[in-house]
C-alpha cells in the first residue's frame, strides 16, 4: 500500500491520455460539437473543474506554462488547489502572467489581455448543453443539435425581451460557433464572449461530470445570438477600477461596510497587477500613492 | 475572507492541518485501525466498496478512516483510487448458484429446497438501545452449521422450470460486458451498463426510487422471490490456458425480484424479474436496485412510462452520489463573476422599474 502513491505523469495514466486527446482532435475538427468521452474519477469533485482538469492532463508537458484562474483571479481557493495538483503531478512552470502562459485554465473568466497564437485556454465547463434549461433530456438535445433545430433558444430569447424588455442571460450568453453548433461558453460573463470571436488562441471545453469535450479552433467565428432589433450587447461599468484605473473590463463589486460602501476592481488579478506596476493608479490606490512622495 | 488575496495556499494548508486533527480527534483515546474498521464497521465498509466499485476491504475501511466516518467522501476517495488502476480484462459470470450461502430467504415459497436460513440480520432484533455495548462484554460463538458444499438452486430456476418467469436475458456471443467507467456513457443504455449504473449508485437514491414505486409511482407488484448473501468465486478466462482460474472470492448480496406481469404487446403473462447485485452484505441495496431495475425495464416490456423511477435518463443521470455530492457541493465556490452580471441586471431592471413609474406619475400629474 505504500507504493499506492506514484503517478504518471500528470496523473492521468497514457491510455486515457490518448483518449482525451482523441475526444480533443475530434472537437476541433467539429467546432462546437460537444464530442462524449469517457470521463475518469479525478481526485477532486466533479463540479470543481474536473474537465478541465483532464483536458489540462492530456494536453500539458514538460515545457509547458501553466496558469490557473478562478473568477479572473489567480488566487482564488479552488485556482490555488488547481495549480498545485499541476505542480505536484507534473512539475511544471507555472506563472501568474497571461503573457507568459502556453495554457490556461480558467473557470468563469476570459483574461483581459488578447491572447497569442500558441496559447490554449481550458474552460471548465459545468453544464455543456447549452439547451439543457429548455430541455432537459439529453437524447433529445442531440437530436436537436443534429437537426440544427435552435427555433427553442431563440424563443427562449424572444421571451426574455417579451417579458423584461432585454435578454436578461448575463453568463453562459449562448453563442454560435463557425455558423453551424450553438455552444455554451460555460459561465463566463457574457462580456468575455466577443473575445472568443476569431480568438488566436486554441479554446478547450473540458466538463467532466457530463462527460463532454468542445472545442473553438483559432481564428473561428464565434457569435452570440440575438435578434436585429435587440443586438448582443456587453455588460458596462460606470466607473473605471478603483485600484489600476482600468476602463473597458470586467469588474467586481468589493463590499466596504455595512453602510453601502464599494469600490469596484478589475476581476483579472493579473491585468490589474500589471497595470499599476506600469504605473496606472485608480481612485483607491491614488492617496497612499501621494502620501509616499 | 476566502478569496483573500495572496493567501489562498496558506489558508488550504491551515484548513488541511485543522482538518487532520479535528480527523484524529482526542489525542488521549487511542486511533481506531483498519481491522477494527473493517471488523466492527464491516456494512459501512461494504457500502463504501459497492459504491465505489472496488472490492478492497482493506483501502475502503482507510477511507472510511480518512474520510471521518463520512461514506460519500470515503467512496469518492476509492474511486479516485480506482480509476488509476489498469484493467486485466473481464470475469466469467459469477455462479451465484454455487454461493457458500450465509442467508437465503424467500419470501415466495414457504419452504424450498435449501431451506430458508436468516443469516446475520437485524430483521428481528427489537430495536432496543443495548447498554451492555456501552462496555466491551464477551460476545459468545455463534452456532454453525457444518459447511458443505451442497449447491442450493435459486428460486427463479424453480419458477423456471414451469416456464412462469422469464429467462435471463441472452446477449449475443461476442458481447462484451459494458463499463460505464470506461466508456462514455449514451441513453438509451443496455441492460448491463445500466445495472453496472444502480450497482454503483448511491443507495439513498435508490432506496427512495424503490419506495416510489411501491407507492404507486411506476407500481410493478413485486414479490421478493429471494435473497441471498453469501461468498462467490471470481474466475477469469486465462487466453493461454483455455479454462477459467479462481482469482478469490467475493462476498456479494443478491436479489431476484419477481414480479407480476399482464403481458402486453411485446411479453406474454409471466412473472418479470428486477435483478440487484451488490459487493458486501447490503440488503437494502440489492433490494431497491432490484425494484428500479425492473420499473427501469418498462419500455422494453411494453409498459407505459409514468413515473420517475421508469424513466431511464432521470434514473442514471442522478444515481451517482460522487457526482451528485461534487455538483451540489460546488455551489459553494466563488461565483462572484456572474453574481456581478446578475446583480448589474436586476439594478437596471429596478431602475427601469422605477422610471416607469415616474413617468406613470408625472402623466398622472399632468392630467390632473
Amino acid at each position: 500500500m505504500t507504493d499506492l502513491a506514484t503517478y504518471n505523469f500528470a496523473y492521468l495514466d497514457e491510455q486515457t491520455k490518448r483518449m482525451i486527446r482523441r475526444a480533443i482532435l475530434k472537437a476541433i475538427a467539429i467546432p462546437g460539437y460537444q464530442v462524449p468521452f469517457a470521463s475518469r474519477e479525478m481526485p477532486m469533485p466533479y463540479g470543481w473543474g474536473t474537465g478541465g482538469v483532464q483536458v489540462t492532463a492530456s494536453i500539458i508537458g514538460p515545457e509547458d506554462v501553466l496558469k490557473v484562474i478562478d473568477q479572473g483571479a489567480d488566487d482564488t481557493t479552488n485556482a490555488v488547489s488547481i495549480r498545485a495538483f499541476f505542480q505536484k503531478v507534473a512539475n511544471v512552470a507555472v506563472t501568474t502572467h497571461t503573457k507568459d502562459a502556453t495554457i490556461i485554465q480558467t473557470r468563469h473568466r476570459i483574461p483581459e489581455q488578447k491572447l497569442a497564437e500558441g496559447q490554449i485556454l481550458v474552460y471548465q465547463v459545468p453544464i455543456p448543453e447549452p439547451l439543457r434549461f429548455l430541455e432537459p433530456r439529453e437524447t433529445e438535445t442531440r437530436k436537436m443539435h443534429a437537426l440544427e433545430e435552435y427555433g427553442l433558444m431563440h424563443v427562449k430569447l424572444y421571451e426574455d425581451i417579451a417579458h423584461n424588455g432585454r435578454i436578461s442571460k448575463t453568463y453562459a450568453y449562448p453563442v454560435k460557433v463557425a455558423g453551424r453548433y450553438v455552444m455554451d461558453p460555460s459561465p463566463t460573463p457574457k462580456f468575455d464572449n466577443p473575445k472568443m470571436h476569431l480568438s488566436e488562441a486554441l479554446q478547450l471545453f473540458g466538463a467532466g461530470r457530463e462527460k463532454r469535450i468542445y472545442a473553438v479552433p483559432p481564428y473561428t467565428e464565434v457569435v452570440s445570438l440575438d435578434f436585429e432589433d435587440y443586438p448582443f450587447e456587453i455588460q458596462k461599468f460606470e466607473q473605471p477600477c478603483a485600484l489600476c484605473g482600468a476602463e473597458g473590463v470586467y469588474l467586481d463589486e468589493v463590499v466596504l461596510d455595512d453602510k453601502g460602501g464599494r469600490m469596484f476592481v478589475c476581476s483579472d488579478t493579473d491585468h490589474c497587477e500589471e497595470r499599476r506596476e506600469h504605473g496606472h493608479a485608480g481612485a483607491m490606490l491614488a492617496p497612499s500613492k501621494e502620501a509616499a512622495e | 475572507m476566502y478569496v483573500a488575496v495572496k493567501g489562498g495556499e496558506a489558508a488550504i494548508n491551515n484548513a488541511h492541518e485543522l482538518l487532520a486533527d479535528r480527523r484524529r480527534g482526542d489525542r488521549s483515546l487511542p486511533s481506531v485501525t483498519i481491522g477494527q474498521i473493517i471488523e466492527q464497521l464491516g456494512l459501512a465498509v461494504d457500502r463504501v466498496m459497492a459504491e465505489a466499485s472496488l472490492y478492497d476491504r482493506a483501502l475502503a475501511a482507510l477511507a472510511v478512516r480518512q474520510s471521518r466516518g463520512d461514506l460519500i467522501e470515503a467512496i469518492f476517495l476509492l474511486r479516485a483510487y480506482r480509476t488509476t488502476l489498469p484493467r486485466f480484462g473481464a470475469s466469467v459470470p459469477l455462479d451465484t448458484a454455487t454461493m457458500k450461502v450465509e442467508r437465503r430467504i424467500s419470501a415466495t415459497y414457504k419452504d424450498l429446497p435449501g431451506g430458508q436460513l436468516l443469516g446475520p440480520t437485524f430483521d428481528y432484533t427489537h430495536r432496543l438501545l443495548d447498554p451492555s455495548l456501552l462496555t466491551d462484554e464477551p460476545v459468545d460463538e455463534p452456532k454453525r452449521k457444518d459447511a458443505s458444499d451442497e449447491r442450493i438452486m435459486r428460486v427463479s430456476d424453480i419458477l423456471a422450470h414451469e416456464g412462469l418467469i422469464e429467462p435471463d436475458g441472452e446477449f449475443p456471443a461476442d458481447h462484451l460486458a459494458g463499463d460505464l467507467t470506461r466508456e462514455p456513457m449514451e441513453f438509451p443504455m443496455s441492460r448491463d451498463l445500466r445495472l453496472q449504473a444502480l450497482a454503483r449508485g448511491d443507495e439513498g437514491f435508490l432506496l427512495a426510487l424503490g419506495y416510489s414505486t411501491q407507492r404507486g409511482y411506476g407500481r410493478n407488484h413485486p414479490f421478493v422471490g429471494e435473497i441471498r448473501i453469501g461468498e462467490v468465486e471470481v474466475e477469469m478466462e486465462v487466453a493461454e490456458l483455455g479454462f477459467a482460474v479462481s482469482l478469490g472470492r467475493i462476498r456479494v448480496t443478491e436479489c431476484q425480484m419477481v414480479n407480476q406481469f399482464k403481458g402486453s404487446s411485446k411479453a406474454p403473462p409471466q412473472f418479470t424479474r428486477g435483478y440487484g447485485l451488490v459487493f458486501g452484505q447490503s440488503e437494502r441495496k440489492a433490494m431497491s436496485m432490484s425494484l428500479v431495475d425492473r420499473a427501469l425495464r418498462a419500455e422494453e416490456l411494453g409498459e407505459d412510462i409514468t413515473a420517475p423511477a421508469q424513466d431511464e435518463e432521470f434514473v442514471i443521470s442522478h444515481s451517482d452520489n460522487v457526482q451528485a455530492t461534487g455538483f451540489v457541493e460546488h455551489l459553494k465556490l466563488p461565483h462572484y463573476v456572474d453574481f456581478q452580471a446578475e446583480l448589474a441586471l436586476v439594478r437596471k431592471m429596478r431602475a427601469d422599474i422605477e422610471a416607469a413609474r415616474n413617468s406613470g406619475k408625472d402623466l398622472q400629474e399632468a392630467a390632473e
